[in-house]
């Protein structure tokens, strides 16, 4: 293992973090707390609770799920297609580094800086409700997995993206659709039985489901799904990227 | 010298379909400079690009010290530097920042010593801390060349290292260059021009289209470069080419009727004349004439024409 590369390449990802801040850090408290505004205080006013949840509490997982699918993506797609875009990538084409190695590096980087976002984002939160998290293990659990799966759907993305177009395309016309319509804000038993069934191909239903669960003990779909659902997703992904590294697509002509 | 990269029967297709690289062989000698020269699109970029790692060859094989570049790639590739034809950099990392990255990247502990005193070899010192696109482009040429030594590779790739450069750094890059190479590096550079050849290189290459068409000492390249023949048809045959013609080193062909005259093009005098007086002293007479240059010439001729 060519672990010095495997630390530059995270600390230059992360470096690249502490340079835009305030976009990085600010955006997500921002727009959390605009969300508890218009949804927590103003809805949140009429639905006043969800299986015995306060509503305002009771979408801050959904929330937080938002954040750490878009960040995690956007940082992780943008990580990889710059340097590719720009030309930089060559030198890290050309060092003695794995695959493996380069994904840590990226997809590493990636996680972290969601993984902080979302805490964040937790903690701004909690200065709107009050929160309590039964299942702490659980909750780290599902925070860490998602930011890693997403973040390393993310570098797929900026893998095969070969213009800044496709780059924004898949998480605005199909991560943000999901999203939304993946209980985020809602618990899915309160749609229509027809697209409760629906919901069900929606794999974010069982990424919020599951999180929602270790705050609140409340969930659409079994726990044990929901995280077999995640791990799925991940050796999904894992596999996508292997081939993807074997047949150096899009990196090497 | 032994060879430090050995390149077999090296081919590359393009997914385009396109034939960049047809069967190259070519040994590249430890410690030495050597300059693959070439017009545009002849292939030099590609076969660069496959020794680093950059592009996957089609068939062939390289080894380089040895050990072959992509099953032991990380042995490889540690001890080679590239400088890139592009001026491929960020923009807002700092010059430091970025030898540190590169050097790291190549499996290095951080050495400042080493760092300091390559940026100030390369008189980018006083840059240190300046973010890489406040830079103008020479400076930036001055970073990649930094970033490719950081690692302190026993190999380096320059690129059309002066395309775009100014004499200054041109001048500068020649010492570094040398330098480079009194401590043992081997170098490979790509031009397409013959005069930077001439300047820098122990040998020279010439890629046209995919194919190595020669390689060869700079020295006795540049002696061959200029010759000319000339060709003689005699109206009568001759057995054997006349002592009174012994100086002009003719060669006697085509059963008798033909004699060829080899004459330098870049030599104050070329003889012709002496020589066809002489030719008519002897007593012969002539059917036809005509020159033709060296398939050499040929090569430099339709380098310069392609720019
Ligand atoms: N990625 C690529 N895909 C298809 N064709 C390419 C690619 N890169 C280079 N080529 C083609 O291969 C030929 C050789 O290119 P290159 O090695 O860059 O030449 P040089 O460096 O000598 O100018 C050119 O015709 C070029 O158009
Ligand atoms: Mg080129």
């Amino acid at each position: 293992m060519n672990f010095n590369a495997i630390k530059v390449i995270y600390k230059f990802e992360m470096l690249r973090t502490w340079r835009t801040l305030m976009q990085s850090i600010a955006s997500p408290v921002l727009s959390t707390s605009l969300y508890f505004i218009v949804f927590g205080s103003a809805i949140g006013g009429r639905i006043q609770e969800v299986d015995g949840v306060s509503y305002g509490a009771f979408i801050v997982p959904g929330l937080m799920m938002l954040t750490l699918l878009t960040q995690s993506i956007s940082n992780a797609s943008f990580g990889i297609f710059f340097p590719k875009f720009t030309g930089t990538i060559y030198e890290i084409m050309s060092a003695p580094i794995s695959y493996f190695e380069i994904l840590i590096g990226y997809v590493g980087a990636a996680a972290t800086k969601s993984l902080i976002i979302g805490l964040i984002t937790l903690a701004t939160a909690s200065l709107f409700v009050e929160l309590h998290i039964a299942h702490p293990i659980w909750m780290l659990t599902f925070l860490v997995l998602t930011c890693v799966s997403f973040s390393l759907f993310g570098f797929i993305i900026g893998l095969w993206a070969n213009d800044f177009e496709k780059l924004q395309v898949v998480p605005l016309l199909i991560i943000t659709p999901l999203v939304f319509l993946g209980g985020t804000f809602y618990s899915i038993s309160m749609l229509p039985p027809a697209w409760q069934t629906v919901t069900l191909f929606n794999p974010v239903v069982y990424l919020v489901s599951g999180f929602r669960w270790s705050f609140f003990e409340i969930a659409d779909v079994n726990v044990y799904l929901s995280l077999f659902i995640v791990l799925a997703f991940l050796a999904i992904c894992m596999g996508v990227v292997w081939w993807m590294f074997r047949t150096g697509y899009r990196l090497k002509s | 010298m032994s060879d430090i990269i050995t390149i077999a029967d090296l081919e590359k297709t393009y997914h385009s379909g396109h034939q960049a690289l047809k069967t190259i062989n070519l040994g590249i000698k430890n410690g030495e400079i050597l300059a693959l020269l070439g017009p545009n699109g002849a292939g030099k970029t590609t076969l660069i690009s496959i020794i680093c790692g950059l592009v996957n060859p089609s068939g062939g094989s390289v080894t380089v010290d040895g050990y072959d570049i992509i099953k032991d790639y990380r042995i490889t590739r540690q001890l080679i530097g590239l400088v890139p034809q592009e001026l491929t950099l960020g923009a807002f990392e700092t010059v430091w920042d970025t030898v540190n990255l590169s050097r790291g990247l190549f499996g290095k502990k951080t050495d400042a010593a080493y760092l300091d005193q390559l940026l100030r070899d390369l008189s980018l010192h006083d840059k240190k801390y300046s973010e890489i696109r406040t830079l103008s482009g020479g400076m930036k040429r001055r970073v990649l060349i930094a970033k490719a030594l950081s690692h302190e590779p026993k190999i380096l790739f320059l690129d059309e290292p002066t395309a775009g450069v100014d004499v200054e750094l041109r001048k500068d890059m020649w010492q570094i260059v040398n330098k480079l190479r009194a401590s043992g590096v081997t170098i490979i550079l790509t031009t397409h021009y013959i005069e930077e050849a001439e300047e820098i290189a122990d040998r020279v290459g010439v890629i046209r289209a995919g194919e190595l068409l020669l390689i060869e000492d700079k020295q006795r390249l540049m002696q061959k470069l200029g010759k000319k023949q000339m060709t003689i048809e005699l109206r009568t045959a001759i057995t054997q080419i006349p002592a009174a013609l012994a100086e002009y080193d003719l060669e006697l062909a085509d059963s008798g009727e033909q004699l060829t005259y080899t004459y330098d093009t870049r030599s104050g005098q070329t003889g012709i004349t002496r020589l066809l007086q002489d030719i008519s002293q002897v007593g012969l007479t002539l059917k036809d004439l005509n020159t033709t240059q060296s398939s050499l010439e040929d090569i430099f001729v339709n380098l310069v024409h392609t720019e």
